[in-house]
């Protein structure tokens, strides 16, 4: 009901920016736009508990503390870094390295990672298709990860970068972001670096500046209006590869890590405020 | 007071230059590229491909978008290498053609197989072009008007056919496409957009 309302007030809004411009002026209608845009933030933001990606959180904690697979075990023995069953405060320190993999996992991959290892869950059979389609809820371990995240909202975001792996993920991921390939030539950069940019209407926020990484990258998972469900970090950079016409990329791969790794120390000492809200 | 200011800056362009060594000395170009193979381990060849930079896109990752001179000037001469020509000598199509590719996003995605449609140029995901459309992106300059300010020309119409078939010749390391040498839009089809900005009827120089 609520977005509805907001998605019809931004409707509005902007015929209103339409017909108030002045012909001529090609800067106020710029303007315009970005003050009714600004207004449909403002409002996505007004109402916490209007956010439908709350419903997923609970979701991902009832399936936490499920006992599930031939052992009949819960995720409570899972170590997201803090030590078994420790949930609190876990998301905000992650990416980090795990000893008992020897590698750098984001929320996401060590959750489905603590599925198969604990209860028996087939990670390749779900690595297939790993998010869900339009209009259909995040699938399992996105809600799992909804939760975790939910449960350091309001901390600060403070991932180690001190495991020679871990500086390595940032370091990867850095030049993951600036590099160029695909058909259309396109980075991560093209779109997530200068500040002040819209694709179409929509505002891009630049991820390689520390101030705006700090903004927006703890409001992820994130529950997407116009996709109606929620959307997980692993999600949004397929999504990107997606538009950079390059094939899916691999659920838990380092090419997620590294760039999950890279832009959440941009955004160290930034809120978490998961799951967030986007248009 | 002037010798603090003058220490403290001196002192942050030491802390900006030891960050930015620390970075180009740390990143080994082998592991970056070993890594990107960890993304897309079940795609086929032709998708695998994708990922591969050619000279060009190699040398603006490197320098984020900044090539040096001479790097400047080499891509200029190899990119200026790929541009065709219409065989008629006609860079002109037809604006209402352009707009519908102007508006169009379509195109070389994985979920645009077999293809439906023909690719767009997209072009108002980052520019402004008519005043009609409000829904414009601002990665790019705006181009409103951009055939009447510059009188229509025979030269500006010759210099915008090469920009859109491959802009890295006018400005390399741009984050536009190449939209004619990577095959994206056709002849015919970056004529329409040409016509699209280039045409005195057309309402991006209304």
């Amino acid at each position: 009901m609520a977005i509805g309302r907001m998605l019809g007030a931004l409707a509005l809004g902007l015929v209103a920016a339409a017909s108030l411009t002045p012909v001529s002026d090609r800067a106020v209608a710029q303007d315009q736009t970005e003050k009714e845009l600004e207004k449909f933030r403002a409002m996505l933001k007004a109402d916490p508990f209007a956010n439908p990606g709350l419903l997923d959180a609970d979701r991902g904690e009832a399936l936490w503390k499920a006992p599930k697979g031939e052992a009949k075990v819960s995720l409570e023995k899972c170590d997201l870094g803090k030590g078994p069953g420790v949930v609190d405060g876990a998301f905000a320190e992650l990416p980090r390295y795990f000893k008992d993999v020897d590698r750098v996992m984001d929320a996401e991959t060590r959750i489905l990672w603590c599925m198969e290892k604990l209860q028996g869950f087939n990670a390749a059979e779900f690595k297939k298709k790993p998010h869900p389609g339009g209009g259909a809820p995040v699938k399992d371990v996105g809600a799992i990860a909804t939760y975790v995240a939910s449960k350091s909202d309001g901390k600060k975001f403070n991932a180690p970068v001190s495991h020679p792996k871990e500086k390595e993920a940032v370091e990867v991921g850095e030049a993951l972001f600036f590099r160029r390939q695909g058909p259309f030539d396109f980075a991560c950069a093209t779109c997530h670096m200068d500040p002040g940019k819209r694709i179409r209407l929509q505002g891009l926020p630049s991820l390689s500046a520390p101030a705006e990484a700090k903004r927006v990258v703890g409001e992820w998972p994130a529950y997407r209006i116009s996709n109606t469900h929620v959307m997980t970090m692993q999600h949004r950079l397929l999504d990107c590869y997606w538009q950079m016409r390059i094939d899916k990329l691999d659920f838990g791969s380092d090419v997620s890590i590294a760039l999950t790794a890279y832009m959440v120390n941009n955004a160290k000492g930034g809120d978490i405020a998961a799951p967030g809200l986007k248009r | 007071m002037r010798k603090i200011s003058v220490a403290v800056a001196a002192a942050l362009a030491i802390a900006g230059l030891t960050t930015l060594a620390d970075t180009s000395a740390a990143v080994d170009a082998a592991k970056v590229e070993a890594t990107l193979k960890t993304g897309w381990p079940n795609s086929n060849d032709e998708w695998k491909k994708r990922l591969d930079q050619d000279e060009t896109m190699k040398v603006c990752s490197a320098t984020r978008n900044n090539p040096s001179k001479e790097q400047f000037k080499a891509i200029e001469m190899r990119e200026k290498a790929t541009i065709k020509y219409p065989e008629d000598g006609k860079l002109m199509g037809d604006w209402k053609a352009g707009e519908k590719l102007a508006q169009s996003g379509y195109g070389m995605r994985f979920t645009d197989y077999p293809p439906k449609n023909p690719n767009g140029g997209n072009c108002y995901a980052c520019h402004q072009l008519s005043q009609a459309e409000l829904s414009y992106g601002t990665i790019g300059p705006p181009l409103r008007h951009y055939g009447k300010q510059r009188d229509f020309s025979a030269e500006a119409t010759k210099a915008l056919y090469e920009k859109i078939y491959n802009p890295h010749v006018a400005h390399p390391c741009t984050n536009m496409p190449r939209f004619g040498s990577n095959g994206i839009l056709t002849i015919d089809q970056i004529k329409n957009i040409v016509a699209l900005l280039m045409d005195p009827e057309s309402p991006v120089n209304k």
